[in-house]
């Protein structure tokens, strides 16, 4: 077990987000995650990302919340990436234990240990994580590592114009956001909020400033950890085995039932 | 106004951000709704290139209801001025200004000028070649009327000009509801006083019209009104889109300027002689009488000991300008083999000038042309990658152009320094060597001129005299740590900074420059960079809350805040406590404050103008706009503009509507610069149905310009990977057109395809009584790099502001269709 030295993390505070994207550029480029070879216009607003994915490890997304009329316009801008769960989902069905909490209290996925088993794919409740087409194994953002040992911030919160990412320690992040809600609210956003306190996934170590609810933003309001939706998922395999048990028997009866009744007629008629 | 903040300026909105945090009001006024509009308090849309409608509207609004800052007003601008009896205004002759001669579509702007009173002899003998050329020029004062009421004073004649620009007529010719016209006025009224100040920034929104100078103007006259100007918190800021394009005007990019905005000779003006040129240039009553000052100084910098008093300090040495060599005359004269070769350097023409093909037609009949830039862009590319050699229409073998493509640097593998939009001096390093064969600008400049002046070395001719005795010694000071050493940073920045020529050390700023020949400088507004030998200020990084002032260097001498003396009433006090900015320290006789005061230190604000004085003497304590003749605000211009006195609203060249419903007769610019004889180059005039849709071109965070920077790059191309055109949800509706669908979007000038990205930030507009849709497309796309398409700019017509010749690029007529063009980009 890895020992925690220090709890860092990222307040990502949507309301000085004007949609730039320098911090996927900085991202790509120190991380050298290859560009896509053939992009094209997704025809969504400015995102031409489209996901989180084993390529891109920031995703901007770009949200046109206008009427018809025009007379409520506003376009979002949210720079989205791993939250680095306390509650990591993804690193609790992992067969491997490939993913692992580093001494900065983040989530990390070792590569050597990987078996690209895509568990974690379908752990993650936020869909940050992808299969790398060049390494073959589970990828997603490291919240620069390998800067973070050398006492420097990660690249995307370094190259962000607005210091609408920030980086630090979490609970330097936690009263810097609760006092910006406060300020916020009095300013007129009166949806302002905090996402990713200790409500989400026991907290989140990368969490957000949104204008309006986490649903707006294509956030789940209550993400889960993959274990509780397992439940569902378990019982319902039980239902299945038994139900598939006995279509089959029926199936198989009525099958009997039939044939016993055409012996039936062949016999009677000749 | 005028500008995407957020998209084009990305780095500096931080500031703005931090503004609104402050409790600023954001304003966005646009055609489109961008992200610049996304981070605002409020957006308010109105239709591409009616500006001057807008804030003419706002103008008279001030004026109407008695907002403006009277005591500012009558002090610090001209509008107590008397005007001349035979000055015509637009709201007399139908929409032109007296003076107008139809065949020249020109102005003759003496009926412009101020009534004066009898100029007063100066005394005693002028001290210098600078005084006496003042004294040859000086006028009497004009006549006032502190009182307003004069009704030709220039407050009188503006009240009468801009009377028609009502919130109605904004509703009318912008398509902006009055509601939110009013919305804007009474926010930026209530906001401009005593205590309070509002700025207005702007950008290419404004500039890029056939009336982009008075786009700014008008800007400039409401601020003057306001009592904005000067102060802190106040201004019309012009946003610069480069890193160092402002210190590239500064040290004179532009073909008609000398380092330091001095002027180029010209050929057919009376500037046969060195006293001559300066007689024409001269401005007798303002801090530009020190003009001599500054021109000689340059002389003496670039022709060293050759230049003397017995040559006119190698004046004649100057190359003459022989007409207009702007851009766009210069790719006509190509056109017309006049002009035989060319280098470009960083630019890329043949898809970021409007009228594009126009261009790379004019490319393909040069002999030679000379290419420096990091990739190999269209400019280099065109004669066998441009859309019209690739379908077969003009064939590669007929273009006889020898093209030579350069390498060239990034910014990151040279030195030197950037000028900002703050005109702020900042000094970069470099960070690693170029590539193989790469070479920064000024290493290829620098060397070249060795070359040059090797091959006219044993030239007699006059015309070699220049290139024979120009200083040319920046050899680099070496760095050990690089393999290819650049020019000496150090020898430049001295010759720009100045320096004495006796004793060869560097001149403390402007002040200290001479007409005599004693001091040479290679830029007088940067002078003051270099103090000391051993003393970059460009250099400087301690920053603090407030004005930095030991962070880098502004131009000039320091100052952050151009005209500062305005931040102090009349009598040298702050208007406010709140708004305390510089003002006068009556015990220590000195002006003091948060910045360089941007005025004689030690003039007291009671300190009469001298009668019969030259430069600053003619101006009293009180006149704080010293660069000015008069040293006041020039709400009316009486000299210096091609167009008119005052901002008029005008059409732009293609525009939707049939009319200019403010002056019927009068729909567009009459000195708009029309390049019709040019090939595809027709403006669609008026309500043309074969161009229906209003359409404006930009561009975006993503990309920089044509791309020549961005689109090579596969991280930034993925971003914005296809050329899009953006339109409404209701037109696209009309044209049974979807998101990602291809699109044929079609001018007199060409044809080009994009994709469609349906949204609703882009919105129909009423006008004119009925719905005017406008789309908007980026300018980023070309035919060669990473991410290539058509060529947005194949499709704006060459047509140009009379003052400086911009184009306009930000509001003309096309036809949009669904598909894609038959047989690919042509």
């Amino acid at each position: 077990m890895t020992q925690i030295e220090s709890k860092k993390g990222m307040f990502i505070d949507t309301t000085l987000c004007h949609g730039c994207k320098a911090c996927e550029v900085a991202c790509k480029s120190w991380n050298e995650l290859p560009a896509n070879s053939a992009p094209s216009l997704t025809g969504n607003s400015y995102d031409n990302t489209g996901k989180l994915d084993g390529e891109n490890w920031r995703h901007v997304k770009f949200i046109e919340d206008i009427s018809d009329d025009r007379k409520d316009s506003r376009w979002l801008f949210l720079s989205d990436s791993c939250k680095h769960c306390q509650l990591a989902g993804c690193m609790s069905v992992c067969p491997t234990n490939a993913i692992i909490r580093t001494e900065f209290d983040t989530v990390y996925i070792d590569h050597d240990t990987c078996i690209g088993c895509k568990y974690c794919i379908t752990g993650c409740p936020f869909g940050v994580i992808e299969i790398g087409h060049l390494s073959g194994t589970a990828e997603k953002c490291t919240l620069c590592y390998d800067r973070l040992q050398a006492g420097q911030q990660p690249a995307c919160a370094q190259a962000c114009p607005t210091d609408s990412i920030e980086f630090g320690e979490v609970e330097d992040l936690v009263t810097m956001a609760k006092k910006r809600e406060q300020y916020l609210q009095s300013a007129g956003y009166g949806k302002a909020q905090i996402y990713g306190d200790k409500n989400i996934l026991g907290g989140l170590n990368v969490f957000y400033m949104l204008e309006d609810k986490p649903e707006k933003y294509g956030l789940p309001s209550d993400p889960q950890m993959p274990q509780k939706t397992m439940v569902g998922g378990y019982w319902s395999s039980v239902f299945s085995l038994f139900a598939v048990g006995l279509v089959s028997l029926l199936s198989f009866r009525s099958y009997r039932e039939r044939k016993f009744k055409e012996e039936e007629e062949t016999t009677t008629g000749a | 106004m005028g500008s995407n903040f957020a998209e084009n300026h990305p780095v500096a909105f931080r500031f703005v951000l931090r503004a609104r945090d402050n409790g600023a009001r954001i304003l966005h006024v646009d055609p489109r709704f961008t992200r610049t509009s996304a981070m605002s308090s409020d957006y308010v849309p109105m239709r591409s290139g009616t500006d001057i409608a807008f804030i003419g509207a706002l103008i008279n609004y001030v004026i109407q209801n008695d907002k403006f800052f009277k005591e500012y007003v009558v002090n610090y601008t001209n509008a107590p001025f008397i005007v001349k009896e035979e000055y015509q205004d637009t709201e007399d002759l139908e929409g032109i200004f007296s003076g107008f001669d139809p065949d020249k579509k020109a102005y003759d702007n003496a009926s412009w000028a101020y009534e004066r009173e009898d100029p007063v002899e100066p005394e005693g003998e002028p001290a210098n070649l600078s005084e006496r050329l003042a004294r040859e020029k000086l006028a009497g004062r004009p006549k006032r009327d502190e009182t307003l009421q004069h009704p030709r004073s220039v407050f009188q004649l503006m009240k009468k000009h801009y009377s028609r620009y009502t919130p109605e007529m904004v509703e009318e010719i912008c398509g902006t509801s009055k509601e939110e016209f009013l919305m804007v006025a009474e926010t930026v009224t209530a906001n401009s006083n005593p205590e309070r100040t509002t700025t207005f920034c702007y950008a290419m929104g404004w500039t890029q019209h056939t009336y982009g100078v008075q786009t700014i103007r008008s800007g400039a006259i409401l601020q003057g009104l306001l009592g904005n100007m000067g102060r802190p918190g106040g201004g019309i800021l012009a946003l610069r889109g480069h890193a160092n394009v402002q210190g590239a005007t500064d040290l004179s990019t532009l073909w008609n300027s000398l380092p330091g905005y001095l002027d180029m000779p010209a050929k057919g003006a009376a500037h046969d002689t060195l006293e001559d040129f300066l007689r024409d240039k001269m401005r007798p009553t303002s801090f530009w009488q020190n003009y001599p000052k500054y021109l000689v100084s340059i002389l003496k910098a670039w022709y060293g000991d050759a230049a003397t008093p017995a040559n006119d300090f190698a004046y004649e040495a100057l190359p003459k300008t022989l007409g207009n060599h702007s851009h766009y005359k210069m790719f006509e004269e190509a056109y017309n083999g006049i002009i035989k070769g060319m280098m470009v350097i960083g630019q890329n023409p043949a898809v970021g000038g409007q009228n594009a093909s126009f261009h790379r037609k004019a490319l393909g009949k040069l002999d030679w042309l000379v290419v420096k830039d990091p990739f190999l862009i269209e400019t280099a590319t065109f004669w066998y990658e441009a859309p019209e050699v690739k379908n077969g229409s003009v064939k590669a073998e007929d273009i006889g152009t020898e093209v030579f493509y350069l390498p060239s640097t990034v910014f990151a593998e040279t030195e030197g320094s950037f000028t900002n939009t703050s005109r702020l001096l900042q000094t970069k390093e470099k960070a690693a060597d170029p590539p193989g064969d790469c070479r920064s600008d000024l290493w290829f400049t620098y060397e070249l001129g060795k070359r040059l002046k090797e091959l006219y070395k044993d030239s007699n001719a006059k015309r070699d005299w220049g290139f024979n005795h120009l200083t040319w010694d920046y050899e680099p000071d070496v760095n050990p740590r690089f393999k290819i050493q650049e020019p000496s940073e150090h020898k430049i920045v001295k010759e720009i900074n100045g320096y004495d020529v006796a004793t060869g050390a560097p001149v403390a700023g402007f002040g200290d420059l001479q007409d005599d020949g004693s001091t040479a400088c290679g830029c007088w507004i940067y002078s003051g960079v270099l103090p000391e030998e051993s003393l970059n200020r460009a250099a400087n990084r301690e920053g603090d809350d407030y004005q930095y002032l030991n962070w880098g260097f502004a131009w000039p001498a320091n100052r952050r805040n151009l005209y500062n003396r305005a931040s102090a009433r009349p009598d040298g006090k702050p208007w406010s406590e709140r708004k305390k900015y510089i003002w006068w320290d009556a015990g220590k006789e000195e002006w003091t404050g948060y910045d360089v005061p941007d005025f004689a230190a030690t003039k007291a604000p009671d300190t009469p103008a001298v009668p019969g004085g030259v430069g600053l003497a003619a101006q009293s304590g009180k006149d704080p706009f010293l660069m000015n003749p008069d040293g006041v605000i020039q709400l009316f211009a009486p000299a210096g503009l091609a167009d008119g006195p005052l901002p008029t609203h005008y059409e732009p060249p293609d525009t939707p509507v049939s009319k200019n419903i403010l002056y019927p007769e009068q729909t567009f610019s009459p000195t708009a610069v029309i390049f019709e004889h040019l090939p595809n180059n027709k403006v669609h005039g008026a309500n043309n149905s074969k161009y229906p849709f209003v359409i404006t071109t930009y561009r975006v965070t993503e990309h920089h310009l044509s791309g020549a920077m961005t689109r090579w790059l596969p991280w930034l191309a993925e971003l914005m990977p296809e050329l899009f055109l953006e339109i409404s949800p209701e037109l696209a509706s009309e044209l049974g057109v979807h998101s990602k669908d291809f699109v044929t979007v079609e001018t007199g000038r060409g044809k080009i395809e994009a994709r469609a990205l349906v949204t609703k930030r882009m919105r129909p507009l009423k006008v004119e009584g009925k719905m005017v849709h406008t789309v908007g497309m980026p300018i980023h796309w070309g035919y060669s790099g990473v991410a290539t398409g058509s060529v947005p700019n194949d499709l704006s017509a060459i047509v140009a502001d009379p003052n400086v010749y911009i184009h306009s690029s930000k509001a003309f007529t096309c036809n949009v269709k669904k598909g894609r063009l038959p047989g690919g980009v042509v």
